[in-house]
């Protein structure tokens, strides 16, 4: 990517929270990242660890009781801050979002047609039916949906053609920022490979930014131009997917990616020990407690952001500041405190 | 490369076992569900089509070892896992297990099968009662076959508890599900699945509503209760690495049929059905040098109400030849592919040309594309040769035995294909055209 190239969407410092009883649970706590125009971003990370609260707290759909701080620069406005009205108009033509289950947000009542009608009429009021089929028609042929499908209902579709659907109604705005939260979950291992192989494609088509929202480090790989991986509420290395993948500089990164089970996989690895509770997590780096690495530092101080060669960024003490480590700061941990194995996610 | 973990202390012993024992051998099984139909098709006692979730499989599992039923949904592979244990009653064909047909046996007699052969369920949380304790859930089975009471099962209980890792029991037992996470509660169904001491686990995708980082240790778990129980697995999932890692031998299924099986090792070194192929291809590996191919299968597992003619793989297919059983629906899918390709625009002027794609939904090797009102049978002979220009090498095109044109339309003429039946290649056995179907020899039995 161009390192001139404004981002789409600038994050700084974002933060959201929801108190409970126990305290407030810091889901997303001091995310910072930019996505560049026609840019996929995966965010990755163990179920917990707040990938869909930032997904849902950048588009500003939250449940009710979140609190929110810092910054969501877009086009010149600050999503966090924008009014609710204003924020409901940008949804669709400059901001989209695709869920998990495609069948729970279409209208089993409404013709595919009707679907895209009302959604473009929405925003454009009195656009003639002509010109929405033709939008409608051009975005669903990207999508490989027949053009003699258009006026189907949903329970005519299967499930990989409904998420294709999906994906459809929040690209036909051509929005420039499109958050899609586990997109193929749900799906078949050769539809999955087929909707992978679209947003691959939205690049070129659509010219749309996307943070692609996964536990599925395989499809992060294959559809992602840079990855960020988040733990415990904040995103502890980004990079270029290929450079994180080959060498990953977080400690956790690693264990994730060796805990997989791919097709290569010839011994079971894993990550001991959970995701911490998010009303109180460990002092120090988070992730302490569960790192073969953990040094003294670790438990004592928050780690700092580091920038690596090629705009790798990792927040990790083993990249230092070293003129923040103390004498003894890089000792190893003594006993890495014991987990039960029942101790996990 | 070994794709099983080496067990310590078992490498230099003997088996003590006869390697190809069969535990089950299940000898064409078939699951059909009747559909309902409408009121009107019961009231006139009309025949309203069948679903065949399981279509005539037969397959041997042996002692011992860990059988992989792999397949996306609509496969059949969790109605055969469930038939096995008499959970879902089969239509036809025979499943042996310990000199009976359990297919033939009654409720009661089932019953007291279970024992023996017990079920690992997909979602942990659903598999659990909310309001049960733990050690309520987990000593459940041996309440039921009144197999143990007070502090017997007190103590039976935490045994097996400590034996699926959730140690110290007396932590977990006095819990709620709802107090655990997903990978205890699988531990949790694991403790009550074994506490009876079974013969076969049959585990329906029993990690993949997990994380990542969890699905290794379940599946390590699985590993040395095998180990140390003396079971036998039947392990059901979509995930072929997963599979490929935990199975000696995998079933590859395909619309209530096995379409390839064999030894792990060799189907995934050299897998033969153009099925399994794409499986293969298809799935997302964390690995940037490696890009998924442009050439998957188009479309979906089709409906089990009403399958392709032939193969059932063949509308997918990217090898599929005339033989393997093109018919109408084939055609109406390739009608509607070209004009998802093309521009709104030639869609309307194109489709006009053609009276109704609905008269194409039957299956019949046969078909008659009519015209149009206001078109020719010229127009559609044209429209036609235009599609088949597009992309000559479209697979469907090896199965057109003629076009001709007739009063109202083009009458098109597909080869009548055939239905492949199993048969040895190589080390396994394939489902598929590809594969000459040699006719054992006189005297001889089927290879199982």
């Amino acid at each position: 990517m161009n390192d001139r190239m404004e981002p789409v969407v600038s994050v700084r410092d974002l933060r959201v929270w929801y108190g409970t009883e126990r305290g407030a649970v810091r889901a997303v706590d001091g995310v910072s990242f930019d996505l560049l125009p026609g840019e996929t971003l995966g965010l990755v990370g163990e179920s917990g660890c707040g990938k869909s609260t930032l997904g849902r707290g950048l588009l500003g759909m939250l449940p009710e009781g979140a609190q929110t701080d810092g910054e969501i620069r877009f086009k010149g406005e600050n999503l966090r801050t924008v009014s609710r009205s204003r924020l409901r108009d940008m949804r669709g033509p400059e901001l989209g979002m695709i869920f998990q289950e495609p069948l729970t947000r279409l209208n089993p009542l409404m013709r595919i047609s009707e679907h895209f009608e009302e959604a473009l009429r929405a925003h454009t009021p009195g656009i003639s039916k002509d010109t929405v089929e033709r939008a409608a028609l051009e975005v669903l042929g990207l999508m490989g949906i027949p053009p003699t499908r258009y006026r189907s209902y949903p329970h005519e579709f299967s499930g990989g053609m409904r998420q294709r659907l999906m994906i459809g109604l929040a690209l036909v705005f051509r929005p420039a920022f499109v958050v899609a939260d586990e997109p193929t979950t749900a799906l078949d291992v050769l539809v999955e490979a087929q909707i992978i192989r679209i947003l691959h494609d939205l690049r070129r088509e659509f010219d749309t930014s996307l943070l692609l929202i996964t536990h599925n480090l395989g499809i992060i790989a294959e559809a992602c131009d840079r990855v960020a991986v988040m733990y415990a509420g904040k995103i502890v290395e980004v990079g270029e997917a290929r450079q994180v993948f080959r060498d990953p500089q977080h400690p956790y990164t690693r264990e994730l990616l060796r805990s997989t089970i791919s097709l290569s996989t010839t011994g079971l690895n894993y990550i001991p020990g959970a995701p911490p509770d998010l009303t109180d997590p460990p002092p120090g780096c988070h992730f302490h407690p569960r790192c073969p690495d953990a040094m003294r530092v670790c438990e004592e101080l928050d780690p700092i952001d580091q920038e690596l060669s090629g705009g790798q960024r990792v927040e990790c003490w083993l990249h230092g500041p070293d003129h923040l480590i103390g004498v003894d700061g890089r000792d190893r941990l003594r006993v890495r405190e014991e987990l039960s194995v029942a101790d996990e996610a | 490369m070994p794709t099983k973990p080496e067990i310590q202390g078992t490498a230099h012993a003997p088996k003590h076992r006869a390697p190809d024992e069969v535990l089950v051998s299940m000898q064409d099984v078939e699951v059909y569900f009747q559909l309902r139909g409408g009121s009107m098709a019961r009231l006139l006692g009309m025949d309203t089509g069948s679903v065949r979730a399981v279509d005539g499989i037969s397959l041997d599992l042996r002692k011992g070892e860990v059988l992989g039923l792999v397949g996306e949904s609509g496969s059949g592979k969790t109605t055969l896992g469930r038939a096995l244990l008499g959970l879902v009653a089969a239509t036809g064909g025979e499943i042996r297990y310990a000199g009976q047909d359990i297919t033939k046996l009654s409720t009661r007699h089932l019953r007291r099968l279970r024992g023996d052969l017990q079920m690992v369920f997909q979602d942990p949380s659903a598999a659990l009662n909310p309001s049960m304790t733990i050690e309520t859930a987990v000593g459940h089975p041996l309440k039921i076959h009144g197999l143990a009471s007070g502090e017997e099962l007190h103590r039976r209980v935490a045994d097996a508890l400590e034996r699926v890792g959730l140690s110290p029991p007396e932590r977990f037992m006095f819990k709620y599900p709802g107090d655990l996470s997903g990978g205890q509660k699988q531990r949790a169904v694991l403790a009550r699945a074994v506490i009876l001491d079974p013969v076969l686990l049959v585990a329906d995708e029993p990690v993949s509503m997990l994380d990542m980082s969890v699905r290794a240790k379940i599946l390590q778990l699985m590993l040395d209760l095998k180990r140390d129980l003396d079971l036998t697995y039947v392990y059901i999932t979509h995930d072929l690495a997963s599979a490929k890692f935990f199975c000696d031998r995998v079933a590859i299924m395909y619309l209530g049929r096995v379409v390839e099986v064999g030894r792990t090792e060799e189907i995934f070194a050299d897998p033969k059905h153009p099925y399994t192929r794409s499986l293969l291809k298809a799935i997302p590996e964390p690995d940037p040098e490696k890009a998924l191919p442009r050439d998957l299968p188009r479309g979906e597992i089709p409906d089990a109400a009403s399958p392709p003619l032939g193969c059932a793989f063949h509308p997918r297919c990217p090898e599929a030849f005339d033989m393997c059983g093109w018919e109408r629906r084939d055609l109406r899918a390739l009608i509607e592919a070209h004009w998802t390709r093309h521009e709104a625009l030639d869609f309307e002027t194109e489709r006009g040309t053609i009276a109704n794609l609905d008269d194409l939904d039957e299956p019949s090797h046969e078909a008659v594309v009519a015209a149009g009102r206001s078109s020719s049978p010229v127009d559609v002979e044209d429209l036609l040769h235009r599609i088949r220009e597009e992309d000559a090498d479209e697979p469907l095109w090896r199965g057109v035995e003629d076009m001709t044109l007739t009063d109202g339309g083009v009458r098109v003429r597909f080869h009548d294909g055939a239905d492949p039946r199993l048969r040895p290649a190589g080390g396994v056995e394939v489902a598929c055209h590809l594969y000459p179907e040699v006719e054992p020899a006189a005297g001889e039995g089927p290879a199982s």
